[in-house]
């Protein structure tokens, strides 16, 4: 039998040995040139596999689990719709992941930016209540992104001024803005007619975000997340701002050769990741919360990181990704109730899908090496 | 007959074919050179030789029994070792101990150190190998570090002696040493396989010589029976120039002028110290040294790439304060990067990417900051045509190109811009003879066509066939200037090595 992908034989004497091994190169071939899609979905089935091993340790059925979890993301509208509510966030957090990534910059501070965003939007929200929507509303988004950008810049400042690492100094500021939310939901921004809740008076009606479908509460924050992504990868991929900062992020001497300002392109990189970031958390007051409380961000930042990596930080897969976390997130949360399966199982799956991505990456930076020409 | 691979095949993913029915006969106790460019195939069959890699096909018989090595454990078990070219230590462990790691039982030998160390001792005696077991490897030579890769396999047990282009790290004095060293080994009945791409080092060393091209063997002779055209002929496919055509510099313009120039390593150590020279325009000035002498500091200060200090600096006619990017734009400056890899590329981007990298923001390229795919391809093709790359698709990755290739599309991008002023480190270090050909013969041609040439380079042959005056660097000073007749070669060496002997070059 001649397999259809062998490309062919020569010599009769080892014929079959021939084609055995060009069917295996051609498979690899296959491989090589699906594994970037590939990649990902191992290491998500990977992941739901060892979930459903702990579970089972654990007394509960995998099964059930994994059907009441689907059922939970996907049975109904109103299901869907609220997996695309959780992915929203998620997928501001992982474009701003993605920007910093692919410029090797490795921004941790995605969930402070994303609560002064939220602290911006909010305050803007309040105060300028009393502007149309159609004012107030890219005004609380600027602001969001302001805010974000500025947290990502000081970072970015600290790290090119002084060569401060940004990965210590971004946690470090994420512990000052998550701090001064607090102080801010109990101290100055407080809701005045509540006393026992520490969270902000309900923004203006103005400022809210319009839903996409009146009966949920998706709203066109989802809307903007997509386009960004597609925004953000045209930008990473197909502008010379995008060459310059990717190929900071791969050899940053080559860049210096190439008479890149690499300074100047980190800073604008913490920029923009923390305006995404700071974006998210806007259209999380504005969209949905509409006020301001301490655990405004379940951890939405760090998810991001989980949510880039997995899609090897392009920012068209962040859309696939981020609605895949979502519907971890919103699965599991209807699956702890349905089924008294701790939710914690998501955070369980997200750390073995960056440990298997990180896994897969270093099997093949290993395999390559190995396989390496002279 | 010690070795005999038979029919080896190896394919690496992509259909590239590295080694294709390739079959190498090893005599006991002789010194048998593997030859070919870069590419060839040479290091893979001596990677499936010490288990690096497996064959797709073919046998391999040691001692006459067939054997197969999954592993470089199974290699050294059969009592074969390996001298790679990118050296295996641990550079901040002892000479002992990293002769002794990975062993079975390190314990026992830490407990027993003094063994070891007597053992190097003896060792070294008697093959004539002496290195101080008490030194840390980073504060060795390169020279001396190889010793102890040496040192390594021999303490291990071995027959068969695996070295990867050992001489291309060495200068003109050490690699002497290390060739005699070597002729010492292999009376003493060790047999070496010696890869190489130096003709010379071939017929300086030699029994007999092995020929791969392009993964196929071309032939196995004896060195004796051999002559220089012959093994050129066989290694590129085609007879190879030996002497470049070129006209006489005469020009009076200076192009650049420096007076005093001081530059830092990263170390903060001062690593140039008050150099001064002019190159002038249709000029070629080779700058002579053995490596870490303050070479590599000089070319990233003249290129603006690490700040530097000077008395006087003048480019095209212009007293410069300071070197900066937009300075040399508008003077024409062209940098053909000592590491092509770590400056001059970046890999994962393709060949047509690579090929805009100093221009990726200006037009046709860049248009509105969107870049012009359909510009940048075009742009690729024509530079790949005219500079003969060898690329199917210049979307390809560039990593996916061979060493020789990839310096061809830094230089196609480098001197495409025509620069007044093109500063030049290392251009051929690490490819073929063709490529270096091809590489030499455009510097030459940008020469001829008034441009300024700095040739940095720590190859003498290569300084003395293209430079039109010569300067010995040395300690971060230029020590002498010499013209580039090759009588002055080996003097030039004793230079390099910091030998005073200016007044008898005078």
């Amino acid at each position: 039998m001649q397999p259809q992908l062998s490309s062919g034989s020569s010599g009769k004497a080892s014929h079959s040995k021939i084609n055995k091994t060009s069917l295996s190169r051609d498979l690899r071939f296959v491989w090589e040139r699906s594994k970037k899609f590939l990649t990902p979905l191992v290491a998500i089935a990977l992941a739901l596999g060892i979930g459903a091993v702990l579970m089972y340790l654990n007394g509960y059925s995998p099964l059930r689990a994994y059907s009441t979890l689907w059922w939970g993301a996907f049975g109904n509208l109103r299901n869907i719709s609220e997996v695309l509510v959780k992915a929203t966030p998620l997928m501001f957090t992982g474009l701003a992941m993605a920007v910093a990534f692919r410029a090797s910059i490795w921004n941790m501070g995605a969930e402070g930016q994303f609560f002064v965003g939220a602290i911006a939007t909010t305050w803007v929200g309040i105060h300028l209540g009393y502007l149309p929507p159609w004012i107030l509303i890219p005004l609380e988004m600027a602001a969001g992104i302001m805010a974000g950008a500025l947290a990502g810049m000081l970072a970015g400042y600290l790290k090119v001024r002084f060569n401060a690492n940004e990965v210590v100094t971004t946690i470090m500021i994420n512990y000052l803005i998550i701090i001064g939310t607090n102080y801010l939901v109990t101290g100055p921004m407080k809701e005045v007619t509540q006393d026992s809740f520490p969270q902000s008076a309900l923004i203006s009606a103005n400022a809210f975000l319009p839903r996409i479908v009146p009966t949920t509460r998706l709203n066109i924050g989802f809307l903007i997340a997509i386009v960004l992504s597609i925004i953000m990868y045209l930008l990473i991929f197909k502008t010379s701002f995008g060459y310059a900062l990717r190929a900071t992020g791969i050899n940053p001497e080559a860049a210096r050769f190439a008479r890149m300002d690499t300074k100047k392109i980190a800073l604008l990189v913490m920029a923009l990741s923390g305006g995404l970031a700071g974006l998210g958390g806007s259209i999380e007051i504005a969209g949905l919360a509409h006020r301001l409380f301490s655990n405004v961000s379940p951890g939405y930042g760090w998810d991001g990181i989980a949510v880039s990596l997995l899609v090897n930080n392009n920012p068209l897969g962040v859309m696939f990704s981020g609605i895949l976390f979502g519907a971890l997130r919103s699965g599991s949360e209807i699956m702890q109730i349905n089924a008294g399966i701790p939710s914690v199982l998501n955070s369980a799956i997200q750390g073995i899908v960056i440990l298997s991505v990180i896994a897969f990456g270093a099997y093949r930076f290993i395999s390559n090496k190995k396989e390496g020409k002279e | 007959m010690l070795l005999s691979m038979e029919k080896i095949n190896k394919i690496f993913p992509g259909n590239v074919v590295a080694t294709n029915n390739v079959s190498l006969e090893v005599r006991q106790g002789e010194i048998h050179c593997l030859l070919g460019e870069n590419g060839a195939g040479k290091t893979v069959l001596m990677n499936i030789l010490y288990g690096m890699y497996q064959p797709d096909s073919g046998q391999i018989y040691y001692k006459g029994q067939p054997i197969s090595i999954h592993s470089p454990k199974d290699s050294i078990e059969n009592r074969i070792g390996m001298v790679h070219q990118h050296f295996m230590l641990v550079e901040t462990l002892t000479v002992a101990e990293n002769i002794i790691l990975g062993q079975w039982k390190p314990w026992k030998n830490l407990k027993e150190m003094e063994k070891v160390h007597e053992r190097i001792k003896n060792l070294g005696e008697e093959y004539g190998l002496f290195v101080n077991p008490n030194a840390l490897i980073r504060e060795l030579s390169v020279g001396e570090q190889q010793r102890v890769e040496i040192l390594k396999a021999l303490y291990r047990g071995t027959d068969l002696l695996i070295l990867d282009e050992p001489t291309s790290v060495l200068t003109p004095q050490e690699t002497v040493q290390l060739l005699n060293l070597l002729r010492g080994l292999a009376d003493k009945g060790l047999t070496i396989i010696f890869i190489t791409h130096k003709f010379e080092e071939v017929f300086q060393v030699s029994d007999r010589v092995t020929v791969l091209r392009d993964g196929q063997l071309v032939g196995t002779t004896d060195t004796a029976q051999t002559t220089f055209g012959e093994l050129a002929k066989w290694m590129v496919g085609r007879e190879v120039f030996m002497d470049l055509d070129r006209s006489k510099s005469n020009s009076k313009e200076v192009v650049l002028s420096v007076r005093g120039l001081q530059a830092t390593d990263e170390r903060g150590l001062l690593a140039v110290k008050d150099v001064s020279f002019d190159v002038h325009a249709n000029e070629i000035v080779g700058i002579a040294g053995v490596s870490g002498n303050g070479q590599t500091e000089l070319a990233l200060g003249l290129a603006g790439l690490i700040e530097i200090k000077y008395d006087r600096l003048e480019l095209c006619g212009q007293e410069l304060k300071k070197i900066t990017a937009k300075n040399l734009d508008r003077i024409g400056f062209g940098h053909i990067p000592e590491d092509r890899q770590g400056m001059g590329l970046i890999l994962p981007f393709s060949v047509a990417e690579n090929f805009i990298l100093g221009e990726y923001n200006s037009e046709p390229y860049s248009h509105y900051g969107f870049l012009q795919n359909r510009q940048i391809i075009n742009h690729a093709q024509l530079l790949v045509n005219k500079f003969s790359v060898r690329v199917s698709n210049v979307k390809e990755e560039i990593t996916n190109l061979s060493g020789g290739n990839q310096q061809k599309v830094v230089v196609a991008r480098e001197l495409n811009r025509n620069p007044n002023f093109l500063l030049v480190n290392q251009p051929t270090r690490g490819i073929d003879i063709g490529a270096t050909e091809f590489v030499y013969q455009q510097i030459l041609k940008q020469r001829d066509a008034g441009s300024a040439v700095l040739l940095i380079s720590t190859d003498l042959e290569e300084v003395f066939k293209l430079s039109d005056r010569v300067l010995v660097m040395f300690e971060g000073q230029i020590i002498g200037e010499v013209p580039p007749d090759r009588e002055q070669i080996f003097k030039v060496g004793l230079m390099m090595a910091g030998k005073q002997v200016e007044e008898e070059l005078a």
